[in-house]
């Protein structure tokens, strides 16, 4: 039996930004952004699954984030994890990945019972990778990052092969560890139309204070306690919750801070137009093999 | 504040005894930062028998190598390397850590930054220091860590103005290898090692390495595709255009994420910086992140249907069309004229 707690993102599909997204000043306007679930940490999700599957144990999801992140949790619970938490707080956003990571921390800390932390390896949206390392760091575990490949895991060890620059490796490290994973690790399973069925009306905190409000025949209290007695509640960890140091948490416990944001100005340069002709494309290649270019 | 080092650090990665070429990159870099802040420019060498790296490193520009040798150090392992570096940096505290944003420093950079509550920026595509007003509070000889952030649309300027030790990672080939004509006044200071009973947690049990058969950064002529090409089969072309041009394939990573090139091969802010003497960018729409990875080749051709495109801005020469028409022009035309 092996547990483990899978780290998930809501992310800007930062691929697909159209030009609209850009506010007048040109900072982005996020809330523009169509919002999806980082590859690799579904990636990681499935890596979690099949561990499960394998050996036993229990598949808990966690996301740090505002609460339209509960979207992606919803889809763990499609997938087959069988806990989720929605780690979510006011004074948690501006988070670099030093506070993110303390954050995290605390809440696997709360949850507890792990053997297994997965992650993918990064982010879409920053392409950092630190938050799990620094993670593992403030856990004090061993970390294995860009894991391609679970080759087994006997008693307290696992064993992994991973990317390195020029080549794989193949590492035994002792439990609990933290994981991060490549997207070659695995393909996430599709969605179960069972589960879809059956999570679907999954709710947050905040999804049913939101069903609450102009209802004065809704409670929330009893509604969580509908939910939680269906099983449809998508628990939320605050910042009382986890107990944390105000001081380590969001903009104030990140030690990195933009200073500015400039939106992208190309300077025209001296372009020459060429006619996509014979002609034109004989011409570019005469003045290549005259500036010794080409040739 | 507290009276702040003026020392610049750099992390030395080696693998197999040799040190890698972002690491001496990044020597160069951070010797001009240290010029800037009137200090020294230390690196730290980590390995088994290698001090010849530590005396390598003076040509580019070290003043001081803090050397760590002990046989349990030969290869890279996340737990001593780490141990090493937070014990030393929280000792001196300098004030700049550069590292390498390779496999191993992105796997040691962010445990670090973590135990010693310092500031990191990734993937930084220009560094600078500059005396700024950060909330209406003067920040005297700050590192400024550039890099374009949400898919190429800005530019973020990062800074770490409470922090007494700022940290980055730079993607090999950002900044140029300009070793000194005379090394500088130079010294080694070893320092000891002791394993520790967590050093066993994770253990190596094999390595493969494949002989990277990609060269890119050395190559004259390099020909990049794009997502604009639509399908593998269009991606072929360009892989006729660089071999009749006797140059390397490449890729934005839009292509390297729709399969039409390896990952090796991808050019930009999280692949590989080149400066050739002739970049033709096919189907590229030229976001920043591919930008910050080829603007400085010598000459540059664009091809792209959009005549919109940003890559046209920077590019020397462009031409609008589909490149499924263009590129076999191009390559009748270029042996037509070697005839």
């Amino acid at each position: 039996m092996y547990n483990s707690i899978v780290l998930v993102k809501q992310v800007p599909d930062t691929a697909n930004i159209s030009g609209k997204v850009m506010k007048e000043d040109g900072t982005v306007n996020r809330s523009k952004l169509p919002a999806i679930f980082n590859h690799e940490d579904k990636v990681a999700l499935e890596l979690a699954l099949q561990v499960k599957e394998k050996y036993g144990g229990k598949v808990t999801a966690i996301t740090m984030g505002p609460p339209r992140a509960s979207d992606i949790l919803r889809e763990c619970l499609y997938m087959g994890a069988d806990e989720v938490f929605l780690i979510s707080d006011r004074k948690f956003a501006g988070a670099d990945t030093l506070a993110t990571s303390y954050v995290l921390s605390e809440a696997i800390n709360k949850i507890g019972n792990y053997h297994f932390i997965f992650g993918g390896r990064q982010a879409i949206d920053g392409d950092t990778a630190q938050v799990g390392p620094q993670t593992a760091d403030k856990l004090n575990i061993p970390q294995v990052t860009y894991a391609e490949q679970i080759l087994d895991i006997k008693k307290n060890k696992v064993t992994i092969k991973r990317k390195i620059d020029g080549g794989h490796e193949i590492v035994q490290a002792t439990l609990p560890v933290l994981v991060t994973v490549i997207k070659e690790a695995a393909e996430p399973r599709p969605f179960s139309a069972k589960k879809v069925m059956a999570y679907k009306g999954a709710k947050s905190l905040t999804d049913l204070e939101k069903l609450t409000e102009g209802n004065s025949l809704l409670y929330t209290d009893t509604l969580i306690h509908e939910y939680q007695e269906r099983n449809l509640f998508i628990s939320t960890l605050t910042m009382d919750d986890l107990q944390l140091d105000v001081d380590r948490c969001g903009v104030k416990g990140s030690p990195t801070k933009v200073h500015k944001v400039e939106s992208v100005v190309l300077a025209g340069g001296n372009q020459t137009r060429v006619e996509p002709t014979k002609d034109g494309i004989g011409i570019l290649i005469d003045s290549l093999l005259e500036d010794h270019i080409l040739g | 504040m507290q009276n702040l080092s003026n020392e610049v650090w750099v992390f030395i990665e080696q693998r197999d005894g040799k040190a890698v070429d972002v690491s001496l990159e990044l020597l160069c870099k951070g010797r001009k930062l240290a010029e800037q802040l009137h200090g020294p420019l230390k690196a730290v060498v980590i390995g088994e028998d290698v001090k010849s790296i530590a005396d390598e490193t003076f040509k580019y520009g070290a003043n001081e190598v803090l050397l760590i040798q002990h046989k349990e150090l030969k290869n890279y392992r996340t737990l001593p390397y780490s141990r090493i570096l937070n014990d030393l940096i929280i000792k001196f505290s300098p004030r700049i850590v550069l590292f390498g944003a390779t496999v191993i420093g992105r796997d040691l950079a962010p445990r670090v930054a973590s135990n010693t509550k310092s500031g990191l920026t990734a993937d930084c595509t220009e560094l600078r220091i500059d005396t700024i007003t950060y909330l209406g509070k003067e920040c005297k000889d700050i590192l400024l860590q550039i890099r374009p952030a949400f898919g190429g649309n800005i530019i973020a300027t990062i800074i770490t103005p409470d922090n007494p030790v700022q940290m980055a990672t730079v993607r090999e080939g950002v900044m140029e290898l300009s070793p000194l004509e005379k090394p500088n006044k130079t010294k080694i200071t070893e320092i000891p090692f002791l394993p520790d009973p967590t050093d066993a947690l994770v253990e190596i049990i094999e390595q493969f390495h494949q002989e990277n058969k990609v060269n890119l950064k050395g190559a004259p002529v390099i020909v990049a595709g794009g997502y604009g090409l639509g399908t593998k089969e269009n991606f072929k072309l360009i892989h006729e255009l660089a071999h009749v041009l006797g140059g390397e394939v490449a890729g934005s990573r839009a292509a390297v994420d729709a399969g039409f090139v390896p990952h090796e091969r991808q050019v930009g802010q999280t692949g590989i910086t080149v400066r050739p003497k002739l970049y033709i960018a096919v189907g590229i729409s030229g976001a920043i992140q591919h930008r910050a990875g080829m603007q400085e080749a010598n000459k540059i051709i664009a091809i792209n249907t959009d005549p919109d495109a940003p890559i046209f801005q920077i590019a020397h020469y462009g031409i609008v069309g589909d490149a499924v028409d263009i590129i076999p022009k191009f390559i009748d035309a270029y042996k037509h004229k070697l005839k």
